[in-house]
């Protein structure tokens, strides 16, 4: 097996040298742009731009509700299909992989037809409107990463033990969720948020055709008219999916591996 | 960009069948209906809408005008180089990603690989969208590092081999940065599944390295290669924010196309704007249906 290990690190090795010339050679152009020395000047351009940091604000609160909104959807979703309605979940499967078939490009597009000002839901009428239009739309993209997070979740807990459990104690439906099974995948829920999070923060297409102040957009303006900025802030946006994988890992080693009864 | 993987054997099994004792109250479609409402309005209205809209001339009566005015060669043209990254993207994607996923599990490299390897391509594939095109820029653009580099030893990507990032083969090297690691996240827990005993059953019964390969572990692994070539093919088809910062509009995917469109209505007919979008739906809608049908023949293996 000599040869085998050898065509092994082979592949490995041009794989990792695809995978860091890249980021080397975003890095090296990132430090450029003082002549003749390195320099960090084009991050304290960018870090010091306030649009960049309008747009990264937004794009944060943007996805921070993207997430409550994802929870809320869900959560009681996965965990009544789990209880009561387990024939649904092929169609309820079906449903959360539509995005990665439905370009967000597509999505988007049906929005702006259907959601304008004349229509009986004029989110598009408003600023704050289209605000939340946007927020639906990047609940939609994140919706097969926090469906399959939360319903892995449940898989390593017994629901019915619990919910009949926290029945018998005397609690509603909204306290079983919210204080009983929602603690219990708790892991599973960060997890899917933080994936959101990586998503939706740098995310162009839906944001520039929304118009809407978020970081996405800026990044390409900023691509279109500058030299070195967009190099340091590619290396931002690594660093921060980097963060969010990072967590996400740190997270999975607390996460329960199996329930007692699995189901 | 996706954590899914194409092996769910405790979901296929579903859940234990509920005892038919009691009478069932239709409030328990209530637990589903914030769901199925959210589903309705904001991912199966819209597309519907668009689709509806493709059929139909601006008075609204059924016509099939603007799917004919699709087969115009600008749009032929867009519908062809966007299908060719697509294709050339998942299958270089998948095949790279296939053999570095084999390296790292069978490979009998140090732990340490395999570990690294996972972490980054959970990492690489969901660096997608405007800051990929920036980081390919600095690399292969006209002042990128490795273009640089290589005009110190001579060769000029640009004049002497005729490189373009904003060419087909700039956007398929480009995606690459995520389709590889993307197969890697997927493909790995399939080629977990390759039992050991397999092979030494194979070996048992006299059956060579390549016969192993070839009888074996090829026909167990195709099903989900195959649908998670699919899977990558519809993941590039569909991207345009990386399309769109590297190359602005001169290179003429779908997506920038139907970007324009919105925009601006550049095509001068909304309905075939319409059309166009379900020309993409019907394209990576085809593309997914066979996803799923090979995911489910490839979910027996994987037990």
């Amino acid at each position: 097996m000599r040869s085998g290990r050898f065509w092994a690190w082979a592949a490995f090795i041009v794989g990792a040298a695809y995978f860091f010339i890249p980021l080397i050679a975003t890095l090296e152009f990132s430090l450029r742009m003082r002549r003749g020395t390195y320099s960090f000047d084009a991050y304290q351009v960018v870090l010091g731009d306030p649009r960049f940091q309008a747009t990264f604000g937004y794009s944060v609160v943007v996805a921070v509700f993207t997430i409550i909104l994802g929870v809320l959807v869900v959560v009681p979703t996965a965990y009544w299909i789990r209880l009561r309605m387990p024939y649904l979940r092929p169609l309820v499967e079906f449903i959360t992989l539509l995005p990665l078939v439905i370009p967000a490009i597509v999505i988007v597009f049906g929005y702006i037809r259907m959601y304008g000002s004349n229509s009986p839901l004029p989110f598009l009428a408003s600023a704050r409107g289209t605000d939340i239009l946007l927020i639906i739309g990047y609940a939609t993209l994140a919706l097969p990463y926090m469906y399959r997070a939360v319903d892995t979740g449940l898989r390593t807990i017994d629901v019915r033990t619990l919910t009949e459990a926290a029945q018998i104690l005397g609690a509603g439906w909204t306290t079983i969720i919210a204080r009983v099974i929602l603690p219990n995948v708790l892991i599973a829920v960060l997890s899917g948020a933080f994936l959101t999070f990586a998503i939706v923060i740098g995310e162009f297409t839906m944001a520039s055709l929304l118009n809407r102040p978020a970081f996405g957009p800026y990044l390409q303006n900023i691509g279109a008219n500058r030299a070195y900025e967009p190099a340091a802030l590619a290396i931002i946006a690594f660093a921060i999916t980097w963060g969010c994988m990072s967590v996400i890992q740190f997270l999975a080693r607390y996460a329960p591996k199996s329930a007692n009864r699995p189901n | 960009m996706t954590d899914i993987t194409v092996s769910d054997p405790a979901a296929a099994r579903s859940a234990p069948p509920t005892s038919g004792a009691g009478i069932r109250l239709p409030t328990q479609w209530l637990g589903v209906a914030p769901f199925f409402l959210f589903a309705l309005l904001f991912l199966i209205l819209p597309t519907s809408y668009l689709i509806l809209g493709a059929f139909q001339n601006p008075a609204g009566e059924f016509t099939l005008e603007n799917i004919r005015a699709l087969f115009q060669p600008s749009i032929m043209a867009a519908y062809w180089i966007s299908i060719k990254v697509s294709f050339a993207s998942s299958v270089l994607g998948a095949l790279i990603g296939l053999a570095m996923s084999i390296a790292i599990v069978r490979g009998g490299l140090p732990n340490w690989v395999r570990s690294t390897t996972m972490t980054f391509s959970g990492v690489a594939s969901n660096f997608a969208g405007v800051p990929l095109a920036f980081a390919f820029l600095a690399t292969l653009g006209r002042l990128g590092l490795v273009t640089v580099l290589l005009r110190y030893v001579g060769v000029d990507i640009y004049r002497d081999l005729g490189f373009n990032i904003l060419s087909f083969w700039g956007l398929t090297l480009t995606y690459l940065f995520f389709q590889i690691p993307l197969m890697i996240v997927i493909i790995t827990p399939a080629i977990d599944g390759l039992k050991r005993e397999w092979g030494e059953a194979a070996a048992t019964l006299g059956a060579s390295q390549w016969q192993y390969w070839r009888m074996v572990v090829i026909p167990v692994l195709w099903p989900s290669f195959l649908g998670t070539v699919i899977l990558l093919f519809a993941n590039s088809f569909g991207a345009i924010a990386t399309a769109y910062a590297l190359t602005g509009s001169s290179l003429n995917i779908v997506p920038i196309l139907l970007y324009a469109q919105i925009r601006g209505d550049v095509l001068n007919n909304p309905h075939l704007g319409y059309a166009l979008a379900f020309g993409m739906i019907f394209i990576t809608g085809l593309a997914n249906a066979f996803y799923i049908w090979f995911r489910t023949r490839s979910e027996r293996w994987l037990k």
